[in-house]
């Protein structure tokens, strides 16, 4: 089913807006669960980093974003490169090791990327794809392409040094990029208690003389409000912003978790926020959407799953012939 | 005459004049010319928007060339000593190298990083290394040790038409001589992967990397008025590696000596042994390799430390002799 990637504005615009905000989450949430059902039957090779719970933020982000703007991911990456548009089919079968998979079976979960979607890669390394954003950016000012560069990370990356570099970069040289942290509240099990000696994290922003912004990521109106007006400052070459979403994995760091590290209470009481419940009130409240719309759009992002996973199922394994030839990009004479 | 830096940036010019997508960045490239003075008065010439000053901060330097070499630009990187790609490696060997590979294909990363190297300038033992292995370990990088100005010319331009990421390693004692050949007029391009047969001769074969290659030289040019001659050869570029004049000129004199300055224990004239000890090539010798390189130390700071570390034109003179005469 071919759905429009990027319908952009905000989602509680129109009728369609609210119906693809919605999608979009169902989308991801049910990518995550097809994801963990695959893993559980051992279909899926590795390990695998779930977003559910976090879904309204790269949905809510993206719908400020056009085609050509670019993202950088992370190792929890599924839901951006959903939101940004990627094609299910070519995710699962990059999941299951097969030659249509977006990387050929070659960098399973933690490495999908989408040139059509400006999707620059997830990035199996935290804070790996913070520079890249950056320099991202520095591309669009220097060919004044007009697009801004958004990198999403989680609230451990921020205290690795490549944020710092990539976010003092991206402030003195004032570029058309956008830090987007989804604040969990863990990296892997170290709480941002034990991680910050600051209570807010977008005090942050202040340290690069850039906006830091606070928003509740399990709001996707709220966030595509804080995102867009992040990208007009960015787009009208006022340089970056730091969003600060805070929301909640529902799921553990990977497959290895045990949960040790917080309590059945904290989750459950993440669970009553859950992100796609709170805008189907909104949406329905507005007058935009029905229970019964609602109702259907779940079954169309379910349908959409299943048959990406029957047609990624069904497609050919990656084989190990011509690895070493994927190396390099071959020189053209 | 031009220099080793003059000719760099002869190469850098010549792409900044073909290309409107290259670029210069790194820490005092710019007004203060590079910590070397390669970049020299290119900041006057290009403008600040294509010599770009940043910030001391490696890792985010190197992670702004690889975004934006992937959003079409074609950066050309400056780090102000090879040591400090130790602060980038992330960039360097997790992003820029696998990228392409492991992405599936879609993206790839044009991106030179150049970075001057090696010993000799009493800077001592975080400003000092080569640190070729390093580099040339890692899947996906194409890795270049000129020896002389005008391959650094050839070689930086078809470093820069690449579409993939390339080390580009610069011996600092180098950058302030003239070679023995001019430099090329124009944009003459030297392909990456092609060994250089320096010099030919019939009793010993010297592989050398870098400024080894202008010591092993002088040394040939002593033993040739001595009847003792001499083939040398200067690989370029050492990943990819292209073995096959290594292997043919063994072939003829029997003898190999490999020679860098890095030091020996897992440095990259093993990988020249060991894919001539796994060839046909290798019953031609006749006498034991021998392997001359830095001592398995850190580069100490006092002049006869620094100097006892890397091997001198008198080391590789002795054991060129000695491996001569005592195997025939």
């Amino acid at each position: 089913m071919s759905v429009n990637p990027l319908l952009m504005g905000h989602p509680l615009s129109s009728p369609e807006h609210a119906r693809h905000a919605l999608l979009y989450m169902w989308r991801i949430r049910k990518f995550e669960e097809a994801v963990e059902d695959l893993f559980g039957r051992g279909m899926m090779h590795g390990t695998m980093h779930l977003s559910i719970g976090q879904e309204a933020s790269p949905t809510g982000m993206c719908m400020a974003m056009t085609l050509q703007d670019q993202i950088t991911s992370t190792h929890r990456g599924h839901g951006h490169c959903i939101a940004k548009g990627a094609d299910l089919t070519r995710m699962i079968a990059e999941l299951l090791g097969k030659k249509i998979g977006y990387c050929g079976g070659r960098g399973g979960s933690m490495h999908i990327a989408d040139v059509e979607t400006g999707n620059l890669g997830a990035n199996g390394v935290v804070g790996g794809g913070l520079p890249i954003a950056a320099g991202a950016a520095l591309a669009s000012k220097m060919m004044n392409r007009g697009t801004v560069a958004v990198s999403f990370f989680g609230d451990g990356a921020m205290n690795e040094g490549a944020f710092h570099e990539a976010a003092n970069m991206a402030a003195i040289w004032k570029l058309p990029m956008i830090l987007f942290c989804e604040n969990n509240g863990y990296g892997m099990s170290s709480s941002t208690a034990k991680a910050f000696a600051i209570d807010n994290l977008a005090d942050r922003g202040k340290g690069y003389g850039i906006p830091g912004v606070n928003v509740d990521g399990n709001d996707v109106v709220a966030v595509y409000e804080v995102a867009q007006a992040a990208v007009d400052r960015a787009k009208a070459g006022e340089g970056p912003t730091l969003i600060i979403a805070e929301t909640y994995r529902w799921k553990g760091h990977s497959r290895s978790d045990k949960n040790l590290y917080r309590t059945k209470e904290e989750i459950e009481e993440w669970r009553t926020k859950d992100p796609i419940p709170r805008f189907i009130s909104r949406a329905i409240e507005a007058g935009l959407l029905n229970q019964k719309q609602c109702d259907a759009i779940q079954n169309e992002a379910i349908e959409a799953i299943k048959a990406a996973v029957n047609e990624a199922v069904k497609a050919e394994s990656a084989e190990p012939s011509g690895l070493l030839d994927a190396v390099f990009k071959a020189v053209s004479a | 005459m031009l220099t080793m830096a003059e000719a760099v940036r002869e190469a850098m010019s010549i792409a900044f004049e073909e290309r409107p997508e290259v670029f210069l960045l790194g820490e005092d490239v710019g007004i203060y010319g590079g910590a070397f003075g390669v970049s020299g008065d290119m900041y006057h010439k290009y403008g600040a928007d294509r010599v770009l000053d940043t910030p001391i901060a490696e890792l985010g330097i190197v992670g702004a060339a690889v975004g934006a070499a992937l959003s079409g630009m074609r950066p050309i990187v400056e780090i102000q000593f090879s040591d400090f790609t130790a602060q980038a490696m992330d960039q360097i060997a997790n992003q820029a190298a696998k990228i392409h590979f492991m992405l599936g294909g879609a993206l790839h990363v044009p991106m030179v990083l150049r970075t001057p190297q090696g010993s000799g300038t009493g800077a001592a033992a975080q400003h000092s290394q080569n640190l070729e292995p390093w580099f040339a370990s890692v899947p996906g990088l194409k890795v270049v040790v000129p020896s002389n100005p005008a391959d650094a010319k050839g070689l930086l331009l078809s470093a820069i038409d690449d579409p993939n990421p390339v080390i580009f390693l610069e011996h600092k004692l180098l950058y302030k001589i003239p070679g023995r050949d001019p430099v090329p007029e124009g944009a003459t391009r030297i392909p990456l992967g092609v060994s250089k047969v320096v010099r030919e001769g019939k009793d010993l074969t010297i592989v050398a990397t870098g400024i080894m290659v202008n010591k092993s030289y002088e040394v040939a040019e002593k033993l040739a008025a001595e009847g003792i001659t001499i083939t040398l050869i200067d690989p370029r570029t050492i990943s990819p590696l292209d073995m096959n004049p290594v292997f043919e000129s063994v072939e003829k004199t029997g003898r190999l000596m490999v020679v860098q300055e890095g030091p020996a224990q897992a440095g990259f004239i093993n990988e020249v042994i060991a894919q001539l000890a796994g060839s046909s090539s290798f019953g031609s010798l006749i006498a034991p390799i021998k392997r001359l390189a830095g001592m398995n130390i850190p580069i100490p700071y006092a002049p006869q430390l620094e100097k006892a570390a890397v091997p001198q034109i008198e080391d590789i003179e002795i054991a060129a002799r000695e491996i001569v005469k005592n195997w025939r």
